[in-house]
């Protein structure tokens, strides 16, 4: 019961002299009903590998399948049952909301009545604005009626690429709440993000850095792989504290996580560390922290170097 | 078909919601048939003559006023030197400069024979060519009227002459503007029917709502008509309007039947939607093509005998107009509006836009691909 299967894809960019990989040969499956996280930075990718799985792009080489078919050999089929909903807004904005909902449940040869229950709850919110042009609606609206134009033909598997980038904290977490509740009706979710914090929503996260899947995993178990001990410290002067503590022989890691410096420790070894600080002057404060999947891409990443 | 019809609606509903694009559809018709006609008129009026008279006699007074009567030319200056006058010339504040010499009436009336001096500008070519060409022909006619002034027996002239007599066909008044206003009818058409086509499409890839029309199940043939049909509707309307005008405001009325017109307008408008399509696959940005069909426009006009004669065009200029599809409909307009040609007269133009439309329309089908 796969929904996708991407099988060891690369994607280049440019002719000949200046080509740029986006892709080194990713392979990664989806589980039906699963709600699917790629997590990774600007420009890892995410968007290049959304854009071949939805058949907008073709792959330089590699296959990939999305509900059993081809998306290179059946793209007509994945255009019929996949959502999609790209990182900018991109639907009519001289249409009013209405207009756009309408418009693309009749090119998918549906109505909006025979699939309102699946859209229902993102709907309605926007519902009293049916007859605004979409171009005049606030981030956050704008971004439920792209959801309930991706969903007006049921897709079986949605694409959602950067879905909460610029969205606000509270409807990001409205958002998630909404992608959960979609995942219950059967819809397996692709979901792309930037934000570390948002990868233990997911059911499996793959994280993702320059073209590479560093690891895939549910996000508890990405949690459990880090395997080092993981320090929090905090001084008056963070900046020469970061440089300090680069510097100890014990430390394998170190890098600023809000307000304290994360070390990850390649041993023991806190004993000479806090007497090693002391001797430097820092009046700090260091205790033992618990990695979360920031510390675990902040760790792939410096592995994968 | 009802996808064709959503998209169809969709697309009429931006297009009549963009304020923009409606008053750029009919304001610009209405500017350019209106005042271009009268600018771009070839008949040369309003050449500055500058005059040197050495003579300051009666027959030297009467050659100026001819001539200033004639009307093509307006003396702007009267002078005795002709280094003044060729200062007036090189200021730009003269075109020609008619020198009188001192001895003009002594000599005419002893002699029999006097000379003038002209002196032109020939920056503008036709300017300098044709105004020399009035100014001699009056003084021919000055020349003329001396004589019979003089030889009062026989009343005829004993030299033989030949009087030639000629009759304007299709068009009796040599009205430029019958000639000019059915040319920038077509030019309108072209303009309004490539451009809008190919700013709406490459609008669509700007702002990316044509990704999200790619990953949906909607057949290209249909996504293309759905972008053709409302602008060959908007082209139609806009070539109405300008029929309009050149009934109502020059007095246009086509000698040959409408249908003939719009048979082929509707046929041509394929052919240039097919090209702003085209330029639409090509191009990524509405700037980019802007550029791209502002570029072709100017060779479009330039090399369509819109102002200036195919004829008498070098060979591989004439090669490039047969290339251009604006040159078919600009001939067969004239010869629909002035000399009432019919179906049977166009075959041959009709036949070969009909080619462009299918030639650009499939070229830019088979470039626009809903991946990449």
């Amino acid at each position: 019961m796969t929904a996708v299967t991407v099988n060891n894809i690369i994607k280049r960019y440019g002719k000949k002299k200046s080509v740029v990989t986006a892709l080194h040969g990713i392979s990664f499956d989806v589980k039906k009903g699963e709600l699917f996280g790629l997590i990774g930075p600007d420009g890892a990718g995410k968007t290049s590998l959304f854009r071949v799985l939805t058949t907008l792009l073709l792959a330089e080489e590699g296959s990939a399948t999305v509900d059993g078919f081809d998306v290179v050999k059946d793209y007509k089929e994945i255009r019929k049952r996949v959502g999609y909903m790209p990182g900018r807004f991109s639907l009519y904005q001289d249409l009013t909301v209405k207009e756009n909902l309408d418009f693309f449940a009749t090119i998918f040869n549906t109505t909006v009545e025979e699939n309102y229950d699946l859209i229902k709850d993102i709907y309605s919110q926007i519902e009293p604005f049916k007859d605004r042009r979409a171009g005049k609606l606030s981030g956050g609206m704008k971004q439920k009626l792209a959801l309930s134009c991706a969903l007006i033909h049921r897709p079986s598997v949605l694409f959602l690429d950067e879905p909460t980038t610029g969205v606000d904290a509270v409807s990001r977490k409205e958002f998630w709440e909404m992608l959960k509740r979609l995942k219950a009706q059967g819809i397996t979710i692709l979901v792309s993000t930037p934000y570390m914090d948002e990868a233990s929503l997911c059911d499996r996260v793959a994280l993702i850095q320059s073209g590479h899947i560093l690891s895939i995993d549910t996000p508890q178990g990405i949690v459990q792989q880090f395997g080092k001990k993981l320090l929090a410290v905090k001084a008056g002067q963070m900046l020469p504290l970061l440089q300090a503590l680069k510097e100890h022989p014990a430390v394998a890691d170190a890098y600023p996580f809000g307000e304290y410096h994360h070390a990850v420790m390649k041993g023991a070894g806190r004993q000479e560390l806090e007497a090693y600080l002391v001797k430097r002057g820092f009046e700090f404060e260091l205790k033992d922290a618990e990695p979360d999947i920031e510390d675990c891409f902040m760790g792939l990443m410096r592995d994968g170097r | 078909m009802r996808t064709l019809r959503f998209l169809l609606q969709k697309e009429f509903r931006q297009i009549f919601r963009d304020p923009g694009i409606l008053r750029l559809i009919f304001v610009m018709p209405v500017m350019q048939l209106m005042v271009l006609p009268w600018a771009a008129d070839y008949e040369i009026k309003n050449i500055k003559l500058a005059v040197i008279d050495h003579d300051h006699s009666s027959y030297s007074r009467n050659l100026v006023s001819k001539v200033t009567a004639s009307g093509y030319f307006i003396l702007t200056d009267y002078t005795g030197s002709y280094a003044g006058a060729m200062e007036r010339i090189e200021h730009d504040k003269a075109d020609i400069i008619l020198e009188i010499p001192a001895s003009f009436e002594r000599q005419l009336v002893k002699e029999n024979e006097s000379k003038l001096f002209l002196a032109v500008n020939a920056i503008n070519g036709v300017k300098a060519g044709l105004g020399s060409a009035y100014l001699r022909s009056i003084i021919q006619d000055y020349n003329r009227e001396v004589r019979t002034e003089w030889i009062q027996f026989p009343r005829f002239s004993p030299e033989t002459s030949i009087e030639i007599t000629s009759s304007n066909w299709f068009n009796p008044l040599m009205e430029y503007k019958a000639f000019m206003v059915p040319g920038m009818l077509v030019l309108l058409l072209t303009m309004v029917g490539a451009n809008l086509t190919a700013i709406n499409i490459v609008k669509e890839k700007e702002i990316g709502t044509i990704e999200q029309i790619n990953v949906t199940p909607v057949r290209k043939v249909h996504f293309i008509l759905g972008k053709l049909l409302p602008f060959w509707v908007l082209g139609l309307l806009v070539f109405t309007v300008g029929f309009v005008i050149a009934r109502y405001f020059y007095g246009i009325v086509p000698v040959g039947s409408l249908f003939t017109i719009y048979a082929f307008a509707g046929i041509y408008l394929f052919a240039v939607l097919g090209l702003g399509l085209l330029i639409s696959t090509y191009a990524n940005t509405q700037q980019q093509a802007m550029l791209i069909s502002f570029f072709l426009m100017m060779i479009f006009v330039l090399m369509s005998g819109l102002y200036t004669s195919i004829d008498s065009m070098p060979d591989w200029a004439k090669a490039i107009t047969r290339a251009n599809p604006v040159t078919y409909f600009i001939r067969v307009i004239r010869m629909v509006v002035l000399k009432g040609s019919g179906l049977g007269d166009i075959r041959g133009e009709l036949l070969t836009v009909g080619g462009f439309a299918l030639v650009l329309n499939g070229w830019a089908v088979l470039n626009y691909h809903k991946r990449s």
